[in-house]
């Protein structure tokens, strides 16, 4: 196998957009991972429901003349677009939070995860069978210009991406270190009931979890759409396990760590990529998980976890 | 409450039959063996296949009903020893060929019958190879890691690994054949006549109600049995369990294996009878299909377990059939019956949901299982509390 050095610089553009998607979504499992101690398997569907709020809101207003005239017009219609589709998506991951998982709040561990399975199809299922079997082409309406810098093509795609997910992850994490109600998050992550004692309100905290993750991933979904330029029912899967072997990485329950993990493993699966064959592309996250798990299950930035009794 | 303790003891314990549960097991007998009777004589080749598919379903419920009904491990990558069942029976019968003189040799027909065996310690020993290492981890890491290992399964058999699975073409390559089994071609010319031909599905189908039937025989006597006992002690209450001296590694490596044999099995027959695999066939899907037949039935039951089959494979293609049949023509058109089968995966993500929160120990529960669930359901609560803290507890230094 000859290993040719110059496509590195190259692959480090692709590892650090594709990791940004990763930590969007990984974002998403480990939030709820950290409050609720379940994997919410129905996460990979909120990214493919914002890719698919992302499009619908996008045929929509690029309709409006005043949206595709001018580049001011462009940045507002991408922000109102991204908007709404991460309320959306927040939305519809406060609906399957209420019916899917409160009801089994005290349930064996089995029961949510199952739930959460279920849940899973349902979504897959529903945007097969009520909006296209087929992969929906996602326009990109702006002009994609194409940068030269240290050897590496980096397109006005990929800047935008990685600098809207930097934006969102350093919100994200202000928001959950310095504001009142991150700091209600973090008490129930720690302890729900002594945090329900405390006052705050356990059930919005958890919806609002619910709210905040599958925004997150809809926002991804769409940055996914977006750069590669078409939609699937099912293209929720293999990212969202890929995102969710992030998160293991970085220590599940551990916001930074999440983040973290999105780029380690971005970075890993485009080098990788790059000199693999690309047919076991999918299965380095795979192999990465099942050894993460094994030798350390408590990720890079968790500490391990010894089970009491 | 020591009382009714000991009723659903001894009622558990007790094998005998009541004149009740016989006549509902000769009907069920007389409708397994005389329904495809019946499709066959009128022709319906389709409803036999069916028949005969619901009970290869059947076959893998059962067998992961070991791991996730009996053991507790959610296992969501069982499709991929159902494959290895299939590539190895397949890759097994080749080697089998060459010994025996060629695809056409009176003995090549032995190779099903002789690799059944094989193929089932290949199931359980690629569930040895995948349980070592991972099933320390807990539950929902488990799922996640099982089902990364079928993915990775489904990926090396797709990519032609060591070029022995031709890729995504599937097996048999062009001018290979998968040998008939012997018996085969001898009912179809003994136990046919004139306005009846004993086809090679219902051949299949008879098979596969045998080895049903040995599934259901050997986990019953499992589930009886000390390592049965150990299984559901583990489920409930690991620490508990490895305190009263079960060994816990020990135990889950039982349940993975012998899940996984059964889905040896099952792979090397559907990969005999249909006379074709390809990767496309144990897809991650199908994991969770069969993990829905396990959840919907009862995870558990023996009987819950067989139901979800065929509740889950069977009845969308039932109705597809009545659809255009003249019993259902005037209520359903063909197109709201067919309608029907492509909601179907729908409805199943709707109804675990459902099921979850309604009635978590399936249609059919163990009686057992429905015990805990609904009796104790109080001191379960309390349990999970008292859990649920001691967990978080020390996830506290860096919570979020």
């Amino acid at each position: 196998m000859s290993i040719d050095l110059s496509t590195v610089p190259q692959q480090i553009v692709n590892g650090v957009t594709l990791g940004g998607m990763y930590a969007l979504i990984a974002l998403g499992y480990t939030l709820v991972y950290g409050i609720l101690l379940m994997i919410n398997f129905a996460h990979s569907e909120m990214f493919m429901a914002g890719a698919y709020f992302g499009l619908l809101f996008l045929n929509i207003l690029s309709k409006v003349a005043f949206f595709t005239s001018s580049t001011l017009g462009f940045i507002l219609l991408y922000v109102i677009v991204f908007l709404l589709a991460m309320i959306c998506t927040g939305i519809l991951g406060m609906l399957t939070e209420r019916f899917a998982y409160r009801p089994l709040r005290h349930a064996p561990r089995l029961a949510p995860l199952i739930s959460a399975i279920g849940v899973s199809l349902f979504l897959q299922n529903a945007a097969l069978l009520w909006i296209s079997s087929r992969s929906i082409p996602f326009p990109v309406l702006f002009p994609v210009k194409n940068y030269r810098i240290a050897g590496a093509n980096v397109s006005t795609l990929q800047i935008l991406i990685v600098v809207s997910t930097i934006l969102l992850l350093i919100g994200l994490d202000t928001f959950i270190s310095k504001t009142k109600i991150g700091k209600a998050m973090r008490a129930t992550s720690q302890d729900r009931d002594a945090a329900g004692l405390m006052g705050v309100n356990i059930n919005s905290v958890i919806a609002l979890t619910f709210f905040i993750g599958p925004a997150l991933g809809g926002a991804a979904g769409m940055f996914s759409g977006m750069y590669y330029g078409n939609i699937k029912y099912n293209m929720g899967f293999i990212p969202g396990i890929k995102s969710f072997t992030a998160a293991v990485i970085g220590g599940i329950g551990n916001l930074r760590g999440a983040m973290l993990g999105g780029f380690i493993l971005g970075f890993i699966e485009a080098i990788a990529a790059g000199f693999l064959s690309s047919g076991y592309k999918d299965v380095i996250a795979f192999l990465i998980l099942i050894l993460v798990l094994i030798f350390r299950p408590g990720g890079l930035l968790g500490e391990s976890v010894v089970e009491k009794v | 409450m020591g009382g009714s303790k000991m009723d659903v003891m001894t009622s558990i314990d007790s094998g005998k039959l009541s004149p009740k549960k016989i006549a509902l097991y000769v009907v069920l007998a007389l409708v397994a063996i005389g329904l495809p009777v019946y499709f066959q004589s009128v022709g319906n080749a389709f409803m036999v296949h069916i028949f005969a598919l619901v009970g290869i379903y059947i076959m893998l419920s059962l067998g992961l009903n070991i791991v996730v009904g009996y053991a507790g491990l959610l296992d969501l990558g069982y499709i991929a020893f159902y494959g290895m069942g299939a590539y190895v029976g397949v890759l097994l019968g080749y080697v089998f060929q060459g010994i025996t003189g060629g695809p056409g040799s009176a003995l090549a027909g032995f190779s099903y019958w002789f690799l059944l065996i094989p193929a089932a310690l290949a199931g359980a020993l690629t569930g040895i190879a995948l349980g070592t290492p991972v099933l320390r981890l807990r539950g929902d890491y488990l799922a996640i890691v099982t089902l990364g290992f079928g993915e990775i399964v489904r990926i090396a058999l797709t990519n032609n690994i060591g070029g022995l699975t031709n890729g995504s073409a599937g097996l048999p390559r062009v001018g290979e054949i998968i040998v008939p089994a012997a018996g085969q071609k001898w009912v179809y010319l003994n136990l046919s006549s004139a306005n009846f031909t004993f086809s090679k599905d219902l051949f299949w189908y008879f098979v596969i109600v045998a080895l049903v039937l040995l599934a259901v025989f050997v986990i019953r006597r499992l589930d009886n049995s000390r390592l049965g006992r150990a299984w559901v002690a583990m489920r409930e209450d690991e620490v508990a369990a490895a305190a009263t001296g079960v060994n816990i590694m020990q135990t889950k490596l039982w349940a993975f294996s012998l899940g996984a044999m059964w889905g040896g099995v099952a792979g090397i027959t559907y990969a005999y009878w249909v006379g074709f695999i390809s990767p496309e066939s144990f897809n991650f899907m199908e994991s969770v299909l069969v993990v829905c037949m396990v959840v919907l039935g009862g995870m558990g039951s023996i009987p819950g377990a067989a139901l979800g089959a065929v509740i889950i494979a069977g009845l969308p293609e039932i109705i597809r059939y009545l659809a255009q049949s003249p019993l259902l023509s005037g209520v359903l058109t063909a197109e709201q019956a067919s309608a029907i089968g492509d909601y179907r995966f729908l409805i199943f993500g709707g109804l675990m949901v459902v099921m979850m929160a309604l009635r978590p120990q399936g249609i059919l529960p163990s009686k057992r299982r429905a015990r805990e669930l609904t009796e104790a359901e109080a001191i379960i609560e309390e349990e999970n509390e008292s859990l649920w803290e001691a967990e978080h507890k020390h996830d506290t230094p860096h919570g979020l």
